[in-house]
C-alpha cells in the first residue's frame, strides 16, 4: 500500500463512509503511522459506539493495519451540530467573563 | 495483602491514578495459557488457530474485567494502554475481579485477539466474556457516565466505593 497520510486518510473515510465532515490528524510527526480523526456520517445514525468503530475499522481495515496508532471519535451530524452549538454557547460565556 | 491494600489506596486516590495494578494472580494467569504456543511463528498465526482461541476463551473467562494491552498495569507500553489501565483505575475496579494480558508477550496472543474480537488495536476490554471496546470507546465511555453505570451493574467495583460516594 502507498503511504498512509492525513490527506488519503481524509479521502477514503469520505468516500467510504459517507462522512460529511471529516478532520485527520498525523500524529506521528510525518512517518504516517499514527493518526487521530473525527468522523461526522450519518451512517452512524442508530447504533451505538461500539458498532460506529467497527463500521470505521471495517472501511479501513487495510489502512488500520498498516499503520501503528488510530483513534477514532464518530458523531452523527445532529450530534456534532449540538456539541458545535454547546461549544459556541461555552465560548460566548468564557467571554462574557473576561469582559465582566 | 500488601499489594491488595497498595491497590485499594491506589484506587481509591483518584486523583493520582497512574498505577493501577493487578493482583498477583492475574499476572501470574497472564503467562500460563500461552506458555504451549510459543513455538509458533508469526506466520502460523495468520490463521487463528482452535489451540489460540481456547486460549483466548480461557483468559477472556478468567475474570469479570479483562484487559489485553501492551505492557502491564504497573508498566504499560503504549499511551493508549496507559489510558485504558487509568480509566479502569479512577471507576475503583476491584483488583479482585481484574486480569491483565500483556500481548507482547506472546505473538500470538497479539495477532490472535484481533481476529477473535474483529478489533485492529490494542487495548481491547472485556466485561463478563463481552467485548466493550478499545481505548477510544472507554473513554467516552467514562466521560459519559456509561462505564461507571456498567461497572455498578456488574458489580466489579471495590467493595464500598459506590456507597462512599453517596455519603459525600
Amino acid at each position: 500500500m502507498a503511504q498512509i497520510s492525513d490527506e488519503s486518510m481524509r479521502e477514503a473515510i469520505t468516500q467510504r463512509l459517507g462522512a460529511v465532515h471529516v478532520t485527520v490528524t498525523d500524529m506521528s510527526g510525518g512517518c504516517g503511522q499514527a493518526f487521530t480523526s473525527l468522523i461526522i456520517s450519518p451512517q452512524f445514525q442508530g447504533l451505538n459506539s461500539l458498532k460506529r468503530h467497527r463500521l470505521v475499522n471495517a472501511a479501513l481495515k487495510d489502512e488500520i493495519a498498516a499503520i501503528h496508532a488510530w483513534t477514532a471519535k464518530c458523531q452523527t451530524p445532529d450530534e456534532y451540530e449540538r456539541d458545535q452549538a454547546k461549544d459556541k454557547a461555552k465560548a460566548s460565556e468564557s467571554a462574557d467573563v473576561v469582559m465582566g | 495483602m500488601f499489594t491488595r491494600t497498595v491497590a485499594s489506596t491506589l484506587l481509591r486516590a483518584s486523583a493520582r491514578p497512574a498505577a493501577f495494578r493487578a493482583p498477583a494472580h492475574a499476572l501470574r494467569a497472564s503467562l500460563s495459557p500461552w506458555a504451549p504456543l510459543s513455538g509458533l511463528t508469526p506466520f502460523q498465526a495468520r490463521l487463528i488457530s482452535d489451540q489460540t482461541r481456547t486460549a483466548i476463551d480461557k483468559a477472556v473467562a478468567s475474570a469479570p474485567v479483562v484487559l489485553f494491552m501492551k505492557g502491564t498495569p504497573e508498566t504499560p507500553q503504549c499511551g493508549f494502554s496507559r489510558a485504558a489501565i487509568q480509566i479502569l483505575g479512577i471507576q475503583g475496579v476491584n483488583p479482585e475481579k481484574f486480569a491483565a494480558f500483556n500481548v507482547l508477550e506472546d505473538p500470538e496472543l497479539r495477532e490472535g485477539i484481533k481476529e477473535y474480537s474483529d478489533w485492529p488495536t490494542i487495548p481491547q476490554l472485556y466485561v463478563d466474556g463481552e467485548f466493550v471496546g478499545g481505548c477510544d470507546i472507554l473513554v467516552s465511555m467514562h466521560q459519559g457516565g456509561d462505564l461507571a453505570k456498567m461497572f455498578e451493574e456488574k458489580k466489579v467495583l471495590v467493595e464500598g466505593e459506590a456507597e462512599a460516594e453517596k455519603k459525600e
